[in-house]
């Protein structure tokens, strides 16, 4: 068993934007009660002692909690690199000064579309004008700049314009994603899975991007696992680069893996530690005893790793088979059949999309105290 | 958040172009870039957003001269000076490497 290289602080559910290819869980409400300012501190000091080399502060929005130029501060002091995802609604300028100042070493920003109008729409409310000014003020503070981009059925069309906005802001990297589907986004797989089309279109302006731009910008591309031959390698295998801890501390070898039906792990009841070394939910899918076949005779099972476990639970209702995505699982034709669905003529045009919530409500109780919301609403900044 | 979490496949990796690094050039790691001892595996190591890199001995060893004073000749001087095995071009490849990615950046004279 390795050490992790990288800590997902997910501090809150809580967000100001509805997209509705969020990753989050379905079940918002079940992670209200969130950790608070001291519990958070304990985490990292364990994440460092354990290894932990990198800290994504992510969420929901994370410029909600009001703690987080602490927690960076915190985290920086303990010699971790800190990376913040952000939709950027609440990236004041002076609250990226204290960030700054804090030490906080890389900032991430989301946007929906290149086309004001469309990422408002996809966001759920206004926020695109916003996000541009942010990443102005990201720029002007020195820091390395990353654009986020979730590609889907929506979106996916724009890549061109959405690459010429990122080198209009002076992105340093760029992340064209396309949607993984997990949470809000499997609820809505149906709407958001483009077609091969689309996908071949997108390719080929990527690739001219990145030989156009290689000089001054990264363009990272994260595959449609869908149409892919074989499954991606899921975080590096499950339990053996990074854990996520998730607002309610409930700890995990991905994001998505609070789907799972694996006892629950929570850094309130013990330590990090002890959870990545001996707990049910890092134990479960490490290495490649769990494998069945055809993982367990294939040449690629050190490459992939059978694919991602939650996908196959999601597809299957069986984390331990193959990933459906791969084209030598039996269960193949679950993914065929999504695809074909997305290609078909007869598909409609505009299927419905379910937003996840704009905003969890915090309950009255909270631990922390401090980290209340502000009456009348709780955008932070 | 965004499904991007760290350790989903990227495509990002491309190779470039090898454009030399001139002796008289002074590397200095990127602002973004931290070299750091990581006390768990008793090794230096390169920290960049979402990368880690886990340093053998010369290539850490290169980078803690990369402090905007070195020259590359000096550092491959140095370099040849303090491990026998490790020839020129592999301290120029490995500079170069970096600087293609931006990870170091080169000011001139």
């Amino acid at each position: 068993m390795d050490s992790p290289f990288g800590l997902l602080a997910e501090l809150t559910y809580r967000c100001p934007l509805a997209c509705p290819y969020c990753s989050n869980p379905l079940n918002l409400a079940g992670y209200q009660d969130e950790l608070t300012t001291d519990e958070w501190r304990r985490v990292l000091v364990e994440a460092g002692e354990l290894g932990v080399l990198q800290c994504h502060l992510s969420g929901g929005e994370p410029l909600l909690r009001r703690d987080l130029v602490e927690l960076v501060a915190d985290a920086h002091d303990l010699g971790l690199y800190t990376n913040l995802i952000t939709s950027a609604l609440g990236l004041s300028r002076p609250r990226a000064e204290q960030l700054r100042a804090a030490g906080l070493d890389h900032v991430q920003i989301s946007i929906q579309s290149d086309d004001p109008t469309v990422s408002d729409r996809i966001a759920g409310t206004p926020s695109f004008q916003r996000k541009i000014e942010a990443m102005g003020v990201v720029k002007e503070l020195g820091w390395p700049l990353t654009m986020n981009v979730v590609l889907h059925r929506l979106n996916i069309d724009r890549v061109a314009d959405v690459l010429e906005l990122a080198e209009e802001v002076g992105a340093d990297r760029v992340e064209l994603a396309n949607t993984q589907y997990y949470g809000w986004a499997w609820r809505n797989r149906d709407a958001l899975l483009p077609s091969r089309a689309q996908l071949e279109a997108a390719e080929v302006v990527v690739r001219a991007a990145r030989e156009r731009l290689r000089d001054r910008m990264d363009v990272i591309y994260v595959l449609p696992d869908y149409y892919s031959r074989y499954p991606k390698p899921c975080m590096g295998g499950w339990a053996s680069r990074q854990l996520t801890v998730t607002p309610n501390g409930d700890v995990l070898p991905c994001p998505a893996a609070q789907s799972l039906p694996l006892p629950r792990a929570s850094v309130r009841e013990d330590s990090l530690e002890r959870i990545w070394a001996e707990s049910p939910v890092m134990t479960a899918f490490r290495g490649t005893d769990w494998m069945p076949e055809p993982c367990r005779s294939c040449p690629r099972r050190e490459l992939d790793f059978g694919g991602c476990r939650c996908q196959a639970f999601l597809l299957t209702g069986d984390a331990a088979r193959t990933d459906p995505v791969c084209h030598l699982s039996p269960d193949h034709d679950l993914v065929a059949r999504a695809v074909e669905a997305a290609n078909a003529d007869s598909r409609a045009d505009d299927l419905p999309l379910v937003p996840r919530p704009h905003r969890v409500r915090r309950p009255a109780r909270h631990p922390g105290g401090a980290d209340r919301p502000a009456p009348g609403g709780e955008r932070a900044g | 958040m965004d499904p991007t979490p760290t350790g989903t496949p990227r495509t990002g990796t491309i190779t470039r172009p090898c454009v030399g690094v001139s002796g008289s050039g002074r590397p200095r790691l990127a602002r973004h870039v931290r070299l750091t001892f990581c006390r768990t595996r008793q090794r230096q190591i390169l920290q960049l957003p979402e990368t880690v890199v886990v340093l053998n001995g010369s290539g850490a060893a290169i980078l803690e001269l990369c402090d905007g004073r070195h020259t590359v000749a000096e550092i491959v001087a140095e370099l040849g000076a303090r491990y026998r095995t490790v020839p020129d071009d592999e301290v120029r490849q490995f500079l170069t490497r970096l600087v293609a990615r931006r990870w170091v950046e080169l000011s001139d004279g």
